[in-house]
């Protein structure tokens, strides 16, 4: 049994903030061309007056966010996001979050999911980087209804936000009963055997590898992570407690992302062996969605087979003696 | 604003320009660090900027309705700061906790811990971007506030000067106006002739040509004449529909004669004897050994 199919987050993105900004006549939407695929498009056909088109200039685009907020707006920055968070990423350090300005940075084509349009376009560091800024929450919604939540928080909140989009519909994790806060992760599943600690879309897919889990006789506990920062700190120390073996997965690189989150976490608070599933140390390539999660070993049954083999190697060996290799140059296969 | 100007008025001016010029020799002075060519060809502008130009109240310094002024030269941060003591935003005292630790006087502007700054700034090309988000701020909103945003010529150099230019110009945003201190050098730049000669960021013509090309409403001045600086910021702020910039021609280092147009004063630390000088040419002489003052 899989999750079902929610909408693509984008389009709850585009949705919730045209609804947010008929009752906030001080939200803005900045756009560096890319509308008609972020869905920033849904906002300017409910509020022409307030879509700011850029062009493709995002170094300026973040800039002009951070007049516009000093003004008392409350931008909302659309674009993919290499060009929303890595390409204008001093523009962010200096202009957004050194001032702690009300810039809401909306990372659109997130993840792997990007239409297989190759590695330039596919960023695997984007949760490191923002969460290594000082002041930067940062977000990652599991689906539709969680983005919607989290785009609501945002507008509460007073303070530069990152939030992370994906292209694609994806799996649905959460009913409306379901309540987003900033800090707070969510047992999305019970189980003794193993944690399994993820983030963004693929939570659901890690679910749906608990269930694959359970058919064999192991019973994980999930944790959802939506916000690497600020981070939930006493939930994930809880949750290694809950079984003393930690695994997290993620679609990104594991290297400061929240592999490096919980590793960090834990051996502050609670030491426990965490085995890191994610891209490791890799840039992505063209591919259809489901062969670059195969690629990567993110997709149910991958992640099931690598839970189950760290834990059956977990019972015959002791530490794994692995070297580490040098990093893999951006040369032909 | 169109307020007629007499020769008091710009004694007066000159000698604003005069009192920032000291504010930057003795922050630096006492700070042993921070900039000093930038700031001081600056001075004038700053001085028309604060006293004469822009609407604004320095007991208020949130005042929504003010306008809005950037440094996106963020280096040259002591100018603007003497500028602003010199207007009553804070004593003039507090100049000589530039730089050091605790300061609000960050080497950089910091909107964060000091009021009157519209926006921090350090990190080259960004300013403008602010400007120009601080421009269509003020149209959503039905302000007539202007932004006037101060940039370097070496400054230009940065590819988001030119996003930000383009912008600008397709929004038609006649409340815009930038400033270039076209000083003709920048911090190390391209060697000249001679071991200490050096190429101007930009040659003659050039930033006017590109601003220009970049549908701006281009005025050229003296950036050292304050009456000139008066007419050409008068003009600008009448509005055409093309967003202004003001190519402001001045020297580096402008007032102390040592330091007049040498780019390695774009930042250095004075010895006693170099204060001495320089405070004795601004018409301020010090008194005292220890280099204090007057």
């Amino acid at each position: 049994m899989t999750l079902p199919m929610g909408r693509a987050m984008r389009e709850a993105f585009g949705q919730t903030v045209s609804e947010l900004a008929t009752s906030n006549p001080r939200i803005v939407m900045l756009d560096a061309d890319t509308g008609s695929s972020t869905k920033a498009d849904i906002f300017q056909k409910a509020h022409p007056e307030r879509y700011l088109q850029m062009g493709i200039a995002e170094q300026n685009m973040l800039g002009v966010a951070a007049g516009l907020a000093t003004m008392g707006f409350m931008p909302f920055v659309s674009t993919f996001v290499p060009f929303a968070v890595v390409r204008p990423l001093d523009q962010i350090r200096v202009l957004i979050a050194q001032t702690g300005l009300n810039v809401k940075i909306c990372g659109g084509y997130a993840g792997l999911f990007i239409g297989a349009t190759g590695k330039t376009h596919l960023v695997v560091d984007d949760l490191a980087i923002m969460r290594a800024m000082p002041g930067m929450v940062t977000v990652a919604p599991a689906d539709d209804v969680e983005t919607g939540q989290a785009l609501r928080w945002a507008a509460t909140y007073e303070g530069p936000v990152y939030v992370r989009l994906v292209r694609d519909a994806t799996q649905r994790l959460f009913d409306e009963t379901y309540s987003f806060a900033p800090g707070r992760a969510a047992i999305v599943r019970d189980g003794g055997d193993v944690t399994l600690i993820s983030t963004g879309s693929q939570t659901p897919r890690v679910v749906d590898a608990a269930e694959l889990l359970a058919a064999r006789g192991i019973q994980a506990y999930v944790l959802h992570v939506p916000t690497l920062k600020p981070l939930d700190v006493p939930g994930i120390v809880a949750a290694a407690d809950r079984t003393g073996v930690v695994v997290t997965v993620e679609e990104g690189t594991v290297i400061g992302g929240l592999g490096g989150a919980v590793a960090e976490t834990l051996s502050e608070h609670r030491p426990t062996v965490v085995k890191r599933i994610g891209l490791q140390d890799v840039f992505g390539e063209s591919a259809s969605n489901s062969e670059l999660l195969e690629l990567y070993g993110l997709s149910a049954a991958r992640v099931a087979d690598q839970v189950q083999a760290f834990l059956e190697a977990r019972v015959t060996t002791d530490h794994a003696s692995n070297s580490m290799p040098l990093p893999q140059l951006g040369r032909v296969r | 604003m169109g307020v007629a100007v007499d020769a008091a008025d710009i004694a007066l001016l000159e000698d604003v320009a005069r009192g920032i010029r000291v504010g930057i020799i003795r922050g630096v002075n006492e700070a042993k660090a921070g900039h000093l060519g930038g700031p001081l060809s600056a001075a004038d502008i700053l001085a028309v900027l604060y006293f004469h130009v822009m609407q604004i109240r320095p007991d208020e310094p949130d005042w929504p309705d003010r306008d809005r002024f950037v440094l996106s030269k963020g280096h040259s941060s002591i100018g603007l700061y003497a500028a602003l003591a010199l207007r009553g935003y804070f004593p003039v005292e507090e100049l000589l906790t530039f730089d050091t630790f605790g300061s609000r006087l960050q080497g950089h502007p910091d909107m964060t811990r000091l009021p009157g700054l519209d926006m921090s700034t350090g990190s080259l090309g960004m300013g403008i971007s602010a400007g120009v988000g601080m421009a269509i701020g003020a149209r959503l909103s039905g302000l007539a506030a202007r932004t006037f945003v101060m940039l370097g010529d070496g400054e230009c150099q940065e590819g988001e000067v030119w996003e930000a230019a383009f912008v600008a110009a397709r929004y038609r945003l006649d409340n815009l106006i930038a400033i270039v201190d076209y000083n003709k050098l920048q911090q190390y730049g391209w060697q000249g002739e001679g071991p200490d000669d050096r190429l101007p960021p930009a040659w003659p013509g050039e930033l006017a040509a590109k601003w220009s090309a970049f549908g701006w409403r281009v005025l050229e001045v003296d950036g050292n004449d304050i009456t000139a600086v008066v007419g050409a910021l008068e003009e600008a702020t009448v509005g055409d529909g093309r967003p202004v910039a003001i190519i402001a021609s001045t020297i580096k280092g402008r007032g102390v004669s040592f330091m007049e147009g040498r780019y390695y004063w774009h930042t250095r630390p004075l010895t006693a004897a170099e204060f001495a000088t320089a405070m004795a040419e601004l018409g301020e002489p010090v008194t005292s050994p220890e280099g204090g003052a007057a």
